[in-house]
């Protein structure tokens, strides 16, 4: 893994080689898994680092409106887990991609390919699994996996699945997470730290927020990729977020916004993309006029 | 590596708290994590450990404001229509009309021990909602509901009662606008605001410690229905017979009687116009979770639901608004897939027979819920032994109207002459 110093993994190093990093969501099926083609190309050509594909849930609990009605677009569209992949198949980015489901999309990929398997079978089992969905993954290219409703407590079957197949199991770190669990989590990173940057779920907002100063400098200590979601929505966020101190920003429902209102959203994800990955770069370039003099600004943690 | 072994073993020991064997667990946003196990602090101290008297004012409470303890009587006409001696729990003699208070009021009080500041809940047909607003009422809380767009329409007089006992309804406009669209809802507000704010679930669902919790606040139902048995039939029932939706009413009717080997347990789920499922358009015309359902992971636990192959949930129906859910409590997942827990289904129209019948034959009206309990007792009553207990988990005057509509359309032979309505 990588905190042992060892090689370093897609999205590690798509984090250290461009950063700061501009990290790009978007559902997969929004409004056709043709579109979402185009659309990925798009973020991609526009500077994107790492996209994130989300693939739909019918019950997004950690989602706001705006991507809920995505994901509903997507569903209305027969946006399923196998049409997910095979777009994943085609897409040649530069950027890796992870995908951004919820848990139980990963658990009955692996019993419907029992079932499947089994036809003839009298009793098929029909316990679910994690692995076929994390090779299936793995086959397509996925370089790693976020799901906002499973906390590091319950992760051990899927972060096994995730080592064997070279995937990272992205873990959220919250403004609630602290002490001795924040630790923990902070010791299994892999790929980055996703900080959520407010309580609550997903969605542009017009700012910052506080939290996500506090959260920043939190973390600060622990010597790990840092990349900040939920809210961000404008190049001068992103500035502001790279300068508290993250190595990334992510960024989805503005994006979603774009898709949904553009008459091009092709040509509105390029330029945003671009808008944002500028906010990041000027974030990274006020941090280090700052820095000059300074020593050490980021301070490595014990480890 | 070592790390990864390491965790994986605290896991471990951690999660044989959080699960019934194969299921339940906290599959909840890591923003929730620290009030989840903030909860299961509480539990322990407050519920388990009965800490500053914590269980004494919530027995109390029940006692003056809710009306326990609620009669085991010997339905006679029944029982002669039967052969065999059945006994009614009436538990639609709580205060509100349903076991939801037992649940709600300890939730409530728990909030106020913990020092939370205001409650959430969600509500699908209105009576977890109304119990939570009274309670909140009752113990001074700030209460908000979440309630799907579908049936704040349907369910007027519930949303009105809510608001009379000061809660703020929110409608959902998401989905089918019903249940799980109000969980789903209610917990996005409780990811928000989870510093100050306590999440009354309202059922045996949800993520750990809530199963363990909300059935502990309903074992009451079991715990006085297995004395009261014994002392008025001197023995114990040879079968106990509780309508199951989320499982509430059920797994408080069964807990204390699970020891007791030689007692069937029956869970009558909601069989609503057929088993079959319309799996093009990801729809079960019926609520019957434990008897069809499939494994996976729904509103923070792993349980049996009604889910398409990929693992879409799907809409569920029922006649009665209570049962209408995808999902199940673990802990009965559990007792079915060991067998303890037999799960039976009952349609429709036997449960509206049901409620004519108990309506007709002993003066009671009860729940539609609880109505899928008595039609099962008239399909099944010989293979259920000499001495049966089933569970009223609340009445039926919020239903009129539905029954009133569902009987029209329909030639009862339970009903009353609807010629009466008509005139
Ligand atoms: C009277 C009554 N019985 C049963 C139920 C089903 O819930 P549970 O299965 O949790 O007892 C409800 C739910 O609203 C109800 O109102």
């Amino acid at each position: 893994m990588s905190q042992e110093g060892t090689t370093d993994s897609d999205i590690e190093a798509a984090i250290r080689e461009n950063h700061p990093a501009l990290i790009t969501y978007i559902t997969a099926g929004d409004p056709s898994l043709e579109e979402t083609k185009e659309y990925v190309e798009a973020l991609d050509r526009g500077g994107s680092d790492l996209i994130e594909l989300g693939l739909p849930f019918s019950e997004p609990i950690a989602e706001g409106p705006t991507i809920q009605a995505a994901i509903n677009r997507a569903l209305d569209a027969g946006t399923t887990p196998e049409g997910f992949f095979d777009l994943v198949d085609d897409l040649e980015t530069e950027a890796p991609l992870l995908v951004m489901t919820y848990y139980n999309m990963i658990l009955q990929y692996g019993s419907s390919e029992a079932s499947r398997a089994s036809e003839s079978d009298a009793e098929p089992s029909n316990k679910p699994d994690v692995r076929p969905f994390v090779e299936r993954g793995a086959e397509a290219g996925l370089s790693g996996i976020i799901v906002p409703d499973l906390p590091a407590e319950e992760a051990d079957p899927l972060r096994e699945a995730c080592d064997d197949y070279g995937l990272d199991l992205v873990f959220i770190v919250a403004p609630t997470t602290e002490g001795e669990r924040l630790d923990r989590i902070m010791s299994q990173v892999s790929g980055f730290a996703y900080v959520q940057a407010r309580l609550g779920t997903t969605g542009a907002r017009a700012d910052v927020s506080g939290a996500t100063h506090d959260s920043l400098a939190r973390l600060s200590e622990y010597d790990v990729p840092k990349a900040v979601g939920f809210g961000v929505s404008e190049g001068d966020h992103a500035a502001e977020i790279i300068e508290a101190g993250a190595d990334g920003v992510i960024v989805g429902s503005a994006l979603i916004d774009l898709i949904a209102s553009s008459d091009d959203p092709a040509a509105a994800l390029e330029a945003k993309a671009e808008e944002l990955k500028r906010g990041a770069i000027r974030g990274a370039d006020d941090n280090a006029v700052e820095s000059v003099g300074e020593t050490a600004a980021t301070s490595p943690s014990e480890r | 590596m070592s790390t990864s072994n390491h965790e994986t073993e605290r896991n471990r020991e951690r999660n044989s708290e959080a699960t019934f064997g194969d299921y339940g667990g906290q599959y909840v946003p890591e923003a929730l994590m620290p009030a989840v196990q903030e909860l299961e602090d509480a539990y322990e101290r407050y519920v388990l450990e009965n800490e500053d008297g914590f269980m004494d004012e919530f027995r109390e409470r029940m006692r003056d404001f809710g009306g326990r303890p609620t009669p085991l009587q010997r339905a006679d006409r029944l029982s002669e229509r039967y052969g065999r001696e059945i006994y009614l729990k009436r538990e639609d003699l709580v205060h509100g009309g349903a076991h939801k208070l037992n649940n709600a009021l300890g939730q409530v009080l728990l909030a106020k021990y913990m020092g939370k500041e205001r409650i959430v809940a969600e509500t699908g047909a209105g009576q977890h909602g109304t119990a939570t607003a009274m309670a909140a009422a009752h113990l001074d809380m700030p209460c908000e509901i979440y309630m799907g767009r579908t049936d704040v329409n349907r369910q007027r007089p519930n949303v009105y009662r809510m608001r009379m006992n000061g809660a703020e309804v929110n409608p959902v406009e998401a989905g089918s606008g019903t249940l799980k669209e109000a969980i789903n809802e209610t917990m996005r507000d409780w990811a928000t605001t989870v510093e100050t704010t306590h999440y009354v679930i309202g059922s045996i669902v949800g993520p750990h410690p809530f199963p363990k919790l909300v059935r502990d606040f309903q074992a009451v139902i079991g715990r006085e229905a297995r004395a009261q048995i014994q002392e008025q039939a001197g023995r114990l029932p040879d079968s106990v017979v509780a309508c199951a939706g989320g499982g509430s009413n059920t797994m408080g009717t069964f807990h204390k009687f699970v020891p007791d080997e030689d007692v069937d347990l029956i869970a009558v789920e909601a069989g609503g116009s057929s088993l079959e499922i319309d799996a093009e358009n990801a729809v079960a015309p019926n609520s019957a979770t434990l008897s069809t359902g499939t494994d996976g992971v729904l509103h923070g636990a792993m349980t049996k639901l009604l889910q398409s192959e990929e693992g879409q949930i799907m809409e569920s129906h029922s006649v009665s608004a209570g049962l209408d859910y995808a999902g199940v409590g673990p802990e009965l997942s559990h007792l079915v897939e060991t067998g303890r827990v037999t799960p039976v289904s009952v349609g429709d129209e036997a449960a509206l027979n049901g409620f004519h019948r108990l309506s007709n034959l002993e003066g009671i009206i009860p729940a539609l819920e609880s109505s899928h309990a008595l039609g099962f007792l008239e399909e099944a009553h010989e293979e259920l032994g000499d001495l049966v207990v089933v569970n009223v988990s609340g009445r039926g005057d919020k239903d009129l109207e539905t029954v009133l509509e569902e009987t029209e359309k329909r030639d009862l032979e339970a009903a009353p002459d609807v010629e009466v309505f008509d005139s």
